[in-house]
């Protein structure tokens, strides 16, 4: 039996993990991007945040997937099920790629379009939101297609803990032995990562200016 | 030249302004631009002149001394309030390049909640003031031409009509051609407006052109303050020196443009 007949038979099981792998990263995604956009706004304005706050981010960064899972375990609430703690690693992983293309973005902005904006009178509010954010667009959309693309594979180890995706078959399929079933689960993944991509890729085109 | 002019909207009291690290741009700077005049600062490069507009508009704070804007130091004016009133142009234009030059223009009157209709009404009287064909509102900076963009940096400062114009070598990006013809223009536009101008420039024939009145500056001193008129007759040695290095580099003699 090959790897399509397989995904034929099982394929509400399939769409099933499919969807549970959507949720994990479009929920923690989401999470990431309403933290991380705000901190990549604030630590453009206090600098002095801006080493604390990246250090922070690359430092979960580092810290391997597996054992970032079994550190939540025993956290209250969160360590109660497991797709809730999932989508707490995977929104910590994402936060990094979202604060640096904020805080770049909006820094990329011609200082002489924020001076002139400044110099008519514009307030930092106005200037933030119709002027360094509308900018800074195009960079942030970048920073979400990376974090969205890196959160698809890493949901897939999601499935050690029990918070479900596609990892699930990958997971079976090692502990079968059994390649097909491994790919039945790898390849909807590598799918859903390409087409995040390609249409992330396009918004980011739509949105930069220029 | 100009009416009698209406007393002092910009008094400069004893400015310094030093950097974070301790380097001092201007030392005891004292000055005041008369109402509706327009007020040259000449300088070299890092004479002082930018500063000394920013301190204006409070985009930067003296560290010793006051700025007067109609009376009221800049300390306790509202910022925004301050800057709203004072129109600013600078060299790199700084247009936004996410709106059309018809949003670029009505900046201000739309942070300062204008009705639509009278915005679009001032833009397009706005375009026609500077010389910009009223079919260019819907475009974007990037398809404008360097003279047009900087027309529409005019038109934008002078959108909600503000008393004081601060002009930051505006026309310095300029080919020679386009400069010398936004030059007359804009000395034409200001004998219409009179609006109590400061003007940043490193070209002495520029001065010349434009200035009611010139503030020769260097390494953040005011060396002297001349008319116009007068400052190719200057006996001040530095000034003698500007004199004479534009009449060397230039193909007609220098006093014959101090109109």
């Amino acid at each position: 039996m090959n790897v399509w007949q397989f995904m034929l038979q099982n394929q509400s099981e399939v769409a099933g993990l499919t969807l549970e792998h959507l949720w994990l990263v479009g929920v923690s995604t989401a999470l990431a991007v309403s933290i991380g956009v705000p901190l990549g706004i604030l630590v453009t304005r206090w600098p002095l945040l801006n080493k604390p706050v990246l250090g922070g981010a690359n430092i979960i960064q580092t810290i391997p997937s597996l054992a970032l899972f079994g550190f939540l375990l025993p956290a209250p609430w969160i360590g109660a099920r497991a797709d809730r703690l999932a989508i707490l690693a995977l929104t910590l992983y994402a936060l990094l790629p979202l604060i640096r293309n904020t805080s770049a973005g909006i820094k990329s902005v011609d200082p002489a379009v924020v001076e002139a904006g400044r110099g008519m009178g514009m307030t930092s509010r106005q200037l933030l939101w119709q002027v360094e954010l509308p900018l800074a667009l195009g960079v942030i959309i970048a920073g979400v297609r990376v974090a969205t693309v890196i959160s698809i594979g890493l949901a897939t180890i999601a499935a050690a803990i029990g918070a479900g995706g596609l990892g699930e078959y990958i997971f079976r399929g090692l502990a079968m032995v059994n390649n097909q079933v491994i790919l039945a689960g790898a390849i909807p993944a590598a799918a859903l990562a390409l087409f995040a991509d390609v249409s992330l890729g396009w918004l980011e085109k739509r949105l930069s200016p220029r | 030249m100009p009416d009698a002019p209406g007393g002092p909207a910009i008094e400069i009291r004893n400015v310094f302004y030093r950097l974070p690290n301790g380097l001092t741009l201007l030392h005891g700077l004292n000055l005041e631009v008369q109402t509706g005049e327009t007020l040259v600062l000449l300088g070299r490069s890092g004479s002082g002149k930018s500063t000394t507009l920013k301190l204006i508009n409070h985009l930067l704070v003296p560290s010793d001394g006051e700025v007067l804007v109609n009376g009221r130091s800049t300390r306790d004016w509202d910022a925004i309030r301050l800057r709203r009133m004072i129109g600013y142009v600078i060299q790199e234009i700084g247009l936004f390049p996410h709106f059309s030059v018809e949003r670029n223009i009505g900046l201000v009157p739309r942070i300062e909640n204008w009705p639509a209709d009278r915005i679009r009404a001032r833009v397009q009287e706005l375009m026609k003031l500077v010389g910009l064909d009223p079919q260019l509102a819907s475009r974007y900076p990037r398809q404008l031409s360097g003279g047009q963009r900087q027309r529409v940096g005019v038109a934008r400062a002078l959108a909600a009509d503000p008393p004081i114009l601060l002009m930051d070598e505006p026309f310095g990006a300029l080919d020679p051609l386009t400069r010398a013809q936004l030059q007359r223009e804009f000395v034409g536009l200001q004998r219409r407006l009179r609006k109590t101008v400061v003007f940043v420039t490193h070209d002495l024939r520029e001065a010349l052109l434009v200035g009611t009145r010139i503030a020769l500056l260097e390494a953040g001193r005011l060396v002297t303050v001349q008319f116009a008129s007068e400052f190719a007759q200057s006996t001040d040695p530095l000034a003698a020196e500007w004199v004479a290095a534009f009449a060397g580099s230039a193909e007609t003699p220098i006093e014959g443009e101090a109109v």
